[in-house]
């Protein structure tokens, strides 16, 4: 059974359709790219997955579970798509760090909130924040930053901060990690430590969509790639094929904008 | 003489420093309170704050106080609820001023809440946060940042505003020096007492300007 089904999401902004019947499927421990010019949609989608927007059609289901339905205003509830939305990290464009915090913080915060909540927090309290900071340090490390845990953002690179909030993200166990062009914002000689990164996450199996505007990385360290264009997947399928033998006309256009330069 | 001067400005500047303390005490909360009030998305509760601040904004301090002093009187069928005497004149300036400052500073809080850029908030909401963990947690401290300068700016201004309270003769430092020139304490038609007074709101006002310095300062570390 797959992870992660989504099912003929449709998204407007007043008269702008956005997203149109898309659907689309991913198993665990494969990653998905998405690719596409700008304005076709890849961040509202990865917006609605995140539970930022509301779809105003469509299902998203999370391991069989209907996590949310446009035609059953339950799944909608506050409260719960708060809890819903653990099922996901998110990686922004532009990082979006804490800033009055250091690394460390930003990756421990939220675990230490969620803590709160567990029934045996009062009494564990200590082991349990232990825990956490200790699991925080360790995502740094994987991350290359354990000489950075106490540094606060505007004390890091681009490269740094992003893989700061990439440890972020990872520290609340998300079943499916979305990364909204996770390089974009970096100067050319950063992209290289995010990417491998991430290239060393889908190594080790992390469920992940990755919306990204580089095709080489894109066709070898995804195992599906998704082309949308205007709110509409245009072609999915097996990374290789769709980037190196794209079906499509659309997809070939697209596609030859990258290898000229 | 001097030390009878002295004695009487120390006096009323102790009026006008409980009535600076009293006002930032209740303001700077109520202002929290009316700036949520404004940015609330339940439009007639927006519309009914943002009627009241634009009242109270768009008149002068001095009036809004002479109507909570005087007019309750007329129109409650007990007469006045204020004490009488001093006691009383403070209550109602502090109400005055605290009603008049929550409106100023939820200004510059909504200021500072919408000036922290919506990524944050995102942020926190991704990371499964409740909107209240995500205001205390991640929004907070870097709308305080933001509001320093602009704070600063309106606290420093309470210190001399306080002195409108003489209007309802609440006996404040100015009301203090001013008795010298009217008369009292066997003195009349004596006028440095009265200009005297600009040294205590110099001092304390750079007391203040040297704290706010020292606040930015601790909040320099992010940006
Ligand atoms: N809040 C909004 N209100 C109105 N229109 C919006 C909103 N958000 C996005 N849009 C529109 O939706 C379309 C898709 O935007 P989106 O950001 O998803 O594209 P994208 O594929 O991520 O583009 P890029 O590659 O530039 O990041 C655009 O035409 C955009 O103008
Ligand atoms: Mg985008």
């Amino acid at each position: 059974m797959a992870i992660l089904d989504v099912q003929n999401i449709e998204k407007h902004f007043g008269a702008t359709r956005v997203l149109e019947d898309i659907s689309f499927s991913l198993e665990q421990g494969q990653a998905l790219a998405i690719i596409g010019s700008s304005g076709s949609g890849k961040t509202t989608l990865l917006r609605c997955l995140n539970f930022l927007e509301t779809p105003n059609q469509g299902r998203i289901l999370v391991n069989g579970e209907t996590l949310f339905d446009a035609a059953d205003p339950a799944t909608q509830r506050e409260a719960e798509v708060r809890k819903k939305r653990l099922h996901f990290g998110l990686v922004f464009q532009s990082f979006n760090l804490f800033p009055q915090y250091t690394a460390l913080e930003n990756v421990t915060l939220a675990p230490r909130l969620l803590a709160q909540e567990r029934p045996d927090f009062k009494q564990n309290k200590k082991t349990i924040l232990e825990q956490i900071q200790a699991e925080g340090q360790e995502l740094l490390q994987k991350m290359g930053l354990s000489d950075r845990a106490g540094h606060f953002p505007c004390q890091l690179s681009g490269g740094q901060q992003q893989r700061v909030a990439i440890a972020r993200a990872l520290a609340l166990k998300p079943d499916i990690l979305c990364f909204d062009e996770p390089t974009s914002a970096l100067d050319p000689e950063l992209t290289g430590e995010v990417l491998k990164v991430i290239r060393a996450l889908a190594e080790q199996k992390t469920t992940m969509i990755i919306v990204t505007h580089e095709m080489a990385f894109a066709r070898d360290v995804a195992d599906q790639v998704i082309f949308m264009d205007g709110g509409v997947i245009v072609e999915q399928g097996p990374a290789r094929q769709v980037i190196e033998c794209p079906r499509e006309e659309r997809t070939r256009q697209f596609l030859s904008r990258y290898s000229e330069n | 003489m001097f030390l009878t001067v002295i004695g009487a400005l120390n006096e009323g500047f102790l009026q006008t420093l409980k009535l600076f303390a009293v006002t930032l005490i209740g303001a700077i909360p109520l202002g929290l309170v009316v700036s949520f009030g404004s940015m609330s998305s339940f439009l007639p509760l927006r519309w009914l704050t943002k009627t009241v601040v634009w009242i109270i904004r768009g008149t002068p301090l001095m009036l809004q106080l002479i109507i909570i002093f005087y007019i309750p009187g007329y129109v409650l069928p007990g007469g006045s609820p204020w004490p009488s005497g001093e006691g009383g004149r403070f209550l109602a300036s502090a109400v005055a001023f605290i009603i008049n400052y929550a409106c100023y500073f939820s200004e510059i809080y909504r200021g500072g809440i919408q000036g922290v850029p919506v990524g944050q908030q995102e942020a926190g909401q991704v990371l499964g946060m409740t909107k209240s963990q995500i205001f205390f947690h991640v929004t907070l401290l870097q709308m305080v940042k933001r509001i320093v300068p602009p704070m600063s700016n309106e606290i420093i201004t309470l210190v001399k505003d306080t002195s409108i309270a003489r209007i309802i003769s609440m006996q404040e430092i100015i009301w203090a020096g001013y008795a010298f020139l009217k008369g009292s304490h066997g003195y009349s038609g004596l006028l440095w007492p009265l200009f005297f007074t600009g040294v205590y709101y110099l001092v304390f006002n750079g007391a203040l300007t040297l704290l706010f310095g020292w606040v930015e300062k601790k909040l320099a570390y992010f940006r």
